[in-house]
Order: C-alpha cells, then sequence, then structure tokens
C-alpha cells in the first residue's frame, strides 16, 4: 500500500494545481484497486517470500510445532543439488511436460483443422463431446481412467486383449513406470485437447477466407496454405496456449498423485509430487520448499514469454 | 481402445489434402465420408470416458465386475448413486463445498468488479505494472505455494478451517476474474455512459443502470468460472482440511478407494454427481470463459 500512495503522491507532484474533483479521479483507481491488491498481497507475495525462507531453514516436525525454522543456509540446495533422484525428477518433468504439451498442440490442432471442414451438424456434435470433456473435474478424470484402466474389469484391458495387441488380462498398468505414465500421459492429454481444439478453433474462424481462397487460387498446398497463412496469422494463439499448456503440464499433480492412490512410488516421482512428498510425507518443509523454489525458477522462464504475449494482446483493444 | 485415444487424428492432413483438391464429385463424397468418419472416430474416442462414467453408475454390480464389459446399463439401477449419497460424510462435504464455493464467488466478484473498473475505465500511474502482476501472478505454480501457505496457516491455526481455503481460492480465482471483467467493461461503448451522465445521472447513477446490466453477462460467466475452480480444487482442500467433517467433495471423491479395494459403481456415481453441476454450469457459459482467455489475441 505505501507503494500505491508513493505513486500517487508523484502523480500529484506532476499536476500543481488539482481541485478536489481531480483529487477523487486520481485516488479512485487505487481505491478500487486496493482490496483486489490486498487479497492477492496476503495469499501470494507473503506465501512466495516465506517459500523463499522456509528453502533456507531446517524445518521439520519439530520446528512445525514450534513456529519457528533453523536457518541453515544454502545447506537444502546443496543437498538436492547433489542428490541423484532428484536430477532424476528434474529430467522426468521436462521430459513429461514436453511430450505431453507436444501431443496436446498437435492433436488439439489437429481436431480444431477436422472442424472447420465439418457440416454445422458433425461440428456441432464433436464441440459438444469436447466441451463435456473439458467440464470434467479433474478429480473425476482421474478416477474414470483408474477405472478403464483397472487390472481385472478395466474396459482397456479387454479391449486390447480382442483386438490382439496382446494378452492383457489382469495387466497392471502401473508395474511399469513407462506404462503408467503412457496411461498418465494420456489422461492429461485427453483432458487438454478441448480447450486447445476451441481456442484454435476460435482463432481459425478469424482468418479472412479470401486469404486461403487466394493462396489456394494460386495453386498452394493445403499444407503451405496452413504453414503460411493460418500458421503466422495465429502465432499469438499457439504462444499462449503452448505457454498455458506448459505451465500446467508442468505442474501435474492430481492426475498422478490420486491414479497411484495418494501412495505414488517414487519411479512416479515428477517435481510437484516430489517437493510435495518431501514436504507433507516426511515432513521436510525445508527440503520441500527448496524444490519449490527450483520449480518456479524453471516456470519464470516460460512465465515471461506468456506474459509479453497477453500484455501485446491486451494492449490491442 | 482407452490406452491410445489419440491415434486417428493424425490422419487429418490427409483429408484436408482431398478436399483441397476437389477433382472430382465422386471424390469430392468420399472426402465428405471419410471426414465425417473421422470425425465420429475422434467424438466416440474423447466422449468414451465420460460415457464410461455414466453408465457404469447405472449398472448393476455382476454388470460392471464382469470379465466381458456390458457396453450398455442394461439393468439400468439406481442403487450406486443411493449407495453414494448414504455414505458417511456425503452430505456434510456437500455442504463444506457450497459454502467455500459461494464465499469464494460472492467476494471475488465483488473485488474482481471494482478492480477491473479501475483498470478499465482510469488511466493512472502503475496500471500497466498492475496488468503485469495480475498476469504473472496466474503462472505462479500453486503446488510451490502449499508448503508457505500451510505454514502460514498452522501458525495462525487456520489450519483445518474452511476460512483459509476461501482465501486461497479467492487469489487463485481473482486474477482471471479481473482480467476477464475488464474485458467485458471495455465491451462497454463510453457513450452510453456518458449520454447517461449528460441526462442528469451521476456516475454512480450511471454505473448502476447502464455499466452494471451491460456487464451482467460478464459477471455470470465470471462467476461460474470462480465455482468451477472452487468446486473442482482438490489439493489445497486435502492438505489444508485434515478432518473428514470439514473436507469438501472433491477430497472426499478421492479418498473413495478403501482397503478392500474399489465399489466402482459408487464411485462412478459420486463422480457423475460430482461433475453434474459444473457440467451444467460449464455448457453455460463455456463460449465467453474462451474468449475471454484469448480476447484481442488475433488481430482480424
Amino acid at each position: 500500500m505505501a507503494a500505491v500512495e508513493s505513486e500517487l503522491a508523484v502523480s500529484s507532484r506532476r499536476r500543481p494545481r488539482w481541485s478536489r474533483h481531480r483529487i477523487a479521479r486520481g485516488v479512485a483507481p487505487y481505491a478500487l484497486l486496493a482490496p483486489a491488491t490486498i487479497a492477492i498481497g496476503a495469499v501470494l507475495a507473503y506465501p512466495l517470500y516465506l517459500l523463499v525462507r522456509l528453502s533456507f531453514e531446517r524445518y521439520g516436525l519439530f520446528e512445525l510445532i514450534r513456529h519457528k525454522g533453523v536457518w541453515i543456509g544454502a545447506a537444502n540446495y546443496t543437498r538436492i543439488l547433489h542428490d541423484g533422484q532428484f536430477w532424476h525428477v528434474v529430467l522426468r518433468t521436462l521430459a513429461f511436460t514436453a511430450v505431453n504439451v507436444s501431443l496436446t498442440m498437435v492433436l488439439g490442432t489437429a481436431i480444431a483443422l477436422l472442424l472447420v471442414q465439418l457440416n454445422s451438424f458433425m461440428r456441432m456434435l464433436l464441440t459438444a463431446g469436447l466441451v463435456f470433456v473439458w467440464a470434467t473435474p479433474v478429480v473425476v478424470a482421474v478416477d474414470i481412467w483408474r477405472w478403464m484402466v483397472d487390472s481385472e474389469f478395466g474396459v482397456a484391458n479387454w479391449t486390447l486383449t480382442k483386438l490382439h495387441f496382446g494378452n492383457f488380462t489382469h495387466h497392471d498398468w502401473f508395474v511399469n513406470p513407462w506404462s503408467g505414465f503412457a496411461v498418465i500421459t494420456a489422461l492429461v492429454v485427453w483432458g487438454a485437447i478441448p480447450f486447445v481444439t476451441i481456442t484454435v478453433f476460435a482463432g481459425l474462424s478469424q482468418v479472412p477466407d479470401e486469404l486461403l481462397e487466394a493462396a489456394r487460387i494460386d495453386g498452394a498446398r493445403p499444407f503451405a496454405v496452413f504453414r503460411e497463412i493460418t500458421l503466422p496469422l495465429l502465432k499469438p494463439i499457439f504462444v499462449i496456449l503452448a505457454s498455458l499448456s506448459i505451465i500446467w503440464d508442468f505442474q501435474v499433480f492430481n492426475q498422478v498423485w490420486i491414479m497411484l492412490d495418494q501412495r505414488p512410488s517414487s519411479d512416479y516421482f515428477l517435481m510437484s509430487i516430489y517437493s510435495f512428498f518431501e514436504s507433507f510425507r516426511i515432513s521436510e518443509y525445508g527440503l520441500g520448499s527448496a524444490i519449490a523454489v527450483v520449480m518456479v525458477l524453471i516456470m519464470l522462464v516460460v512465465t515471461s514469454f506468456y506474459v509479453r504475449q497477453m500484455v501485446k494482446a491486451g494492449e490491442v483493444r | 481402445m482407452s490406452a491410445t485415444p489419440i491415434a486417428p487424428t493424425p490422419v487429418s492432413p490427409t483429408t484436408a489434402h482431398l478436399v483441397g483438391r476437389r477433382r472430382s464429385a465422386r471424390k469430392r463424397r468420399a472426402g465428405r465420408v471419410g471426414i465425417n468418419a473421422l470425425a465420429l472416430l475422434v467424438f466416440v474416442v474423447m466422449v468414451f470416458p465420460v460415457y464410461w462414467m455414466v453408465s457404469t453408475a447405472f449398472k448393476t454390480g455382476p454388470d460392471i465386475f464382469g470379465y466381458t464389459p456390458t457396453w450398455f446399463p442394461i439393468h439400468a439401477t439406481f442403487a450406486n448413486f443411493g449407495d453414494a449419497i448414504h455414505r458417511q460424510y456425503f452430505w456434510r462435504d456437500v455442504a463444506n463445498s457450497l459454502i467455500v464455493v459461494v464465499a469464494v464467488v460472492i467476494i471475488s466478484l465483488v473485488l474482481a468488479l471494482l478492480a477491473a473498473l479501475a483498470l478499465a475505465k482510469f488511466r493512472f500511474y502503475g496500471r500497466r505494472a498492475f496488468i503485469v502482476l495480475i498476469i504473472a501472478v496466474q503462472m505462479i505454480p500453486l503446488n510451490a505455494l502449499i508448503i508457505p501457505l500451510y505454514i502460514a496457516l498452522s501458525r495462525a491455526h487456520e489450519v483445518n478451517k474452511l476460512s483459509g481455503v476461501i482465501i486461497t481460492y479467492l487469489t487463485f480465482v481473482l486474477p482471471f476474474t479481473i482480467w476477464t471483467l475488464r474485458g467485458f467493461i471495455i465491451g462497454v461503448p463510453k457513450d452510453l455512459e456518458e449520454a447517461a451522465m449528460v441526462d442528469g445521472a451521476t456516475r454512480f447513477g450511471a454505473f448502476v443502470r447502464i455499466l452494471l446490466p451491460l456487464v451482467g453477462p460478464g459477471l455470470v460467466a465470471t462467476s461460474i468460472f470462480a465455482f468451477i475452480q472452487a468446486w473442482n480444487e482438490y489439493i489445497i482442500a486435502y492438505v489444508f482440511l485434515s478432518s473428514p467433517t470439514k473436507q469438501t467433495l472433491t477430497v472426499w471423491l478421492a479418498s473413495f478407494t478403501t482397503n478392500r479395494g474399489t465399489a466402482w459403481g459408487p464411485l462412478m456415481a459420486a463422480a457423475t454427481l460430482t461433475s453434474l453441476p459444473v457440467v451444467v454450469f460449464f455448457v453455460l457459459v463455456q463460449r465467453k470463459i474462451a474468449f475471454g482467455l484469448t480476447a484481442g489475441a488475433v488481430r482480424g
């Protein structure tokens, strides 16, 4: 709040002759912003500061009860940076994010391009289906997929066996982390496609028809039309969608946590799970915070792209 | 089928290619059929999990636990729903979810409307910085903040209280609601308000009579967005609310598995019930949300 007041002082100093009305005009926006700013500051800014401080502290059960951590400098960081498992988890998270975001973007865009080709009935049908998937709460979605890949009565094993992909009777997908992550990826991508598809479709419908028609008359092949016209025009949308997908997939938690009965083995640790596990399962809050700080730092890089694009988009109007 | 729900789509460039060429009517018709078949396949693959949840919810035990899947609930029953809603804590947790949701929606709407007005109606020092802030804030990984939030709440003895959860949700909902409402307010022509003020209305009067009704759809859209976010949230509620009488519906749902294995019928019935309000509201508001997120991203 102090910052806001000093800003106000600056702005009023610029205009020496101020009337009562002028002051009201000058104060009004800050007064209107104040409640939201305070709420955001209390629940985001302070915890962010606390997170960084915790990452330099030993904070176990004893400290939790005492409500006070012990400053240990960068010890938490040196510990995780020298921990083989931590690097494993970082690489796994990055790979997981890359695979999920690529699949989501490619498939989501492909379905959007398909939507454009459809007649209005089929388009409505497919859009309605996508909206249903989009609306499904994540916790519910995880339960559905858990049921579909259930080792005994799951519909997936039966179907794969019938289609002669091999004998999947009583196959447990989560014994092998690779196949376990395949299921989780399918679930994440399935849930993420509708948003991407519907947004890209909205963007596609804003691309002027004459432009596409002209290119076709000039003999451009469909793929060339997509690459040379559609893609550059929709670039802002793709940047936003890709950044959002990266941000969401990088911190996937529920899908792994609930899918594996709230006790995933270390083979399934992503950074969010690892940080959560260190904190809330073995009460190493300081160590968990250090992992979380690394997460935030990695995220910052992606975020800068997204924020730039969003601010640009917002300034247009 | 479910393991590869995404396989069929890469075909679409080929079909687009078919349409693009337009050699003969016959080929064109074949292309149409192909495209529709592909669309139908995508539809089935995407919708199947949702269908499977609802149909399992209506099936009898033997139909669920059969080694050959029963594709349709031929012996439809409501038993699973009865089982689900009579489970311990169901109604308690529904009530908790409702309290949280209503509080989050009302408070976030008021705060966001005020902030959005400031951003849309005033030019002031620090405006751009605030816009950057609310966009950037959405990008902070929620999971990363759970630890300090938990520590802070435990210091303030607010753990295991709904109020802690409400405040936390509020903050995660606010940036988006402010951003979206700002878009709606900008969309209202300035002349309208000015005309009202010329006709003798006060600034506040113009706000209540002109702006508020016109921004109405925006308020509905954002409040439903806040509703969905708060209703669906899991981790924060899971960590902050430890006693079963304080938990929300998603936490109740996630802990459905018992040591004796999963009761899939009741679980799917409970899942259906949990999604129902969200699906209804979501269908109502979906267009506006999609619009809000990318408004102005394409220069038409």
